[in-house]
């Protein structure tokens, strides 16, 4: 919320916590680092204590050693190849979420012909088409994609879509005396109104985007995390599947934030004098 | 639309009429008879406020006069428009609520109709900006809807309908969720931008004292179904303010006639309170 500085919003805060931005954003995430931090350490703990052996489950400080051992030769390639499927995957689905949306608010037909199609393809198990892909496209980019794309346009479709359906009735008709056709109604209320919404799709897509790669990569790659993982296994080299683990997370979060980020910079209005989250 | 030309008859949507007339509207809504057989004249220029109790048709009359709904029976004609695209060109409505866009400022909101005829964001805003001034906003162009309060929102949402340019406002109880403080200085406001700016008016209202300050007639009309049942004519004395007119004889006589016709059907159909 560093966007919004109006008045209405100091207000619901002790006068303390008013004070710049940045020491702010720590205090909001402190005590979930806080839990990571104390995680970290009782795992590191328990496998010193224990005495676990690090095929079976490597402590943090093994995971942190592969990490950096590895990079360069095997991480560094493999996070570069995942993260390319994951952004270009994703920014697919967000169009095709888009277009989908707007093409079936737009014409009933196509809605009445489509709608249930679209609920169809989330029907179909990813886990079952993977390979499937594999063999059609073979272990290039294109089946990630198109696994990706698959997985994460249909949140946003749909909560755009609902989003566009939702907007009061009485709006419109407003709008229709004040010289307002059908594309002023789309552009000027609908859209903007439904943006709110769209964005909550697209916070889960960004959630399942790492997900979907991963799955492809299993069903037949030469590079990517998810090759790297499915190499790693049979070696019993858990520390470098942790190490892999840990980059996707970190790739999550950072799509995540990236949609957050643009949520705020659309869409402020929306959250002003609402809960952080 | 096809060029406008009078009397070129009811085929292609034309009258020729000067004025608003409703003759023997009739609508339902499935079983429910929403307005019945009323007839409404509002000369060109007229404020005509009509009363009645709440769920009478009121907000459907003004439906049917711009063109967003049509009669069941009867015909409505607006400025020599019967057509709905006619009767829509010709009027901007005023809904109960300001539905004001949230993600847009006051200045915003208000040049929404300019921008919907194509003028850009920048001039539309421009040509807004110093009707804010004139219509004492100014100030509160920057404001976003959740930061003003209702009384200011209902303003900035008159100041948008008035910049559609239509020859026609229709304002559905424009004030009906304000305060009664807000609500008599929003009444003032609204009385002096007719008086600046005329325009052929239909306020539909339940607030006797609303209609007679801001009409020059006052319709009452009966509930469930809407009918007209009678008219008055207001002629009040040029006075300084609020307070001296609403307790001048001329007004509390008007007050009483038109809350006596208000009562009448009351009491005559009380089941269908």
């Amino acid at each position: 919320m560093a966007s919004s500085t109006s008045a209405d919003r100091a207000g619901q805060r002790p006068p303390s916590s008013r004070a710049g931005g940045i020491s702010r954003g720590i205090r909001r995430y402190l005590p979930a680092a806080g839990v990571l931090v104390a995680i970290l350490a009782a795992w590191e703990l328990a496998t010193a204590v224990f005495g676990v052996q690090d095929y079976i489950l490597p402590a943090p400080s093994a995971v942190a050693r592969a990490l950096v051992d590895r990079w360069d030769g095997t991480l560094a390639s493999a996070t570069w190849v995942t993260l390319t499927e994951v952004l270009l995957g994703f920014a697919i689905a967000v169009i095709a979420g888009l277009v989908i949306a707007c093409g079936l608010h737009f014409s009933r037909i196509a809605r009445a012909a489509l709608y249930p199609w679209l609920i169809g393809s989330q029907t179909v198990p990813v886990v079952v088409i993977a390979p499937v892909l594999a063999i059609i496209f073979g272990y290039s980019l294109t089946p990630k994609l198109i696994l990706v794309a698959l997985l994460c346009f249909f949140p946003i479709a749909v909560a755009l879509l609902d989003g566009l359906a939702s907007v009061d009735p009485e709006l419109r008709r407003l709008m229709r005396t004040l010289h307002g056709g059908r594309w002023a109604i789309f552009r000027r209320v609908e859209l903007p109104a439904a943006l709110p919404s769209m964005f909550t799709g697209l916070r889960l897509s960004a959630a399942y985007a790492a997900t979907a790669a991963v799955f492809g990569e299993y069903s037949g790659s030469s590079d990517g995390l998810g090759h790297v993982m499915r190499q790693a296994v049979p070696q019993l080299q858990s520390a470098l599947v942790f190490a892999a683990i840990a980059l996707l997370s970190a790739m999550s979060v950072a799509l995540f934030v990236l949609v957050t980020a643009c949520e705020r910079l659309l869409v402020g209005w929306a959250h002003e004098g609402k809960k952080d989250r | 639309m096809g060029g406008g030309v009078p009397g070129d008859g009811a085929a292609t949507g034309f009258s020729g009429r000067d004025e608003i007339r409703l003759t023997g509207v009739t609508r339902h809504y499935g079983t429910v008879v929403a307005v019945e057989r009323v007839d409404l004249v509002v000369p060109r220029g007229r404020r005509v406020a009509v009363v009645g109790p709440s769920g009478c048709g009121k907000s459907t009359l003004l439906g049917l006069i711009c063109g967003l709904d049509e009669p069941d029976e009867g015909t409505v004609d607006v400025l020599g428009a019967t057509d709905p695209a006619g009767r829509l060109d010709r009027c901007a409505w005023m809904p109960q609520r300001d539905l004001l866009l949230p993600w847009r400022s006051a200045l915003a909101n208000a040049a929404v109709p300019l921008e919907n005829q194509g003028i850009s964001r920048r001039a539309a805003r421009a040509a807004v900006r110093p009707l804010f001034e004139r219509f004492g906003l100014a100030g509160f162009e920057d404001h976003r809807p959740r930061q003003l309060s209702g009384g200011m929102r209902q303003r900035v949402a008159f100041l948008r309908t008035f910049v559609a340019g239509k020859e026609v406002l229709l304002l559905d109880e424009p004030f009906g969720a304000l305060d009664a403080i807000t609500r008599a200085a929003a009444q003032e406001w609204l009385r002096a931008a007719l008086d600046a700016e005329p325009r052929t008016v239909v306020l539909v209202t339940h607030d006797v004292e609303e209609a007679l300050l801001l009409g020059h007639e006052v319709v009452v009309l009966t509930g469930r179904p809407g009918r007209v049942t009678s008219r008055h004519a207001v002629d009040l004395p040029a006075v300084a303010t609020r307070r001296e007119l609403l307790a001048a004889p001329e007004f509390v006589g008007l007050r009483d006639q038109v809350l006596t016709a208000l009562e009448r059907h009351a009491r005559a159909a009380p089941a269908e309170g």
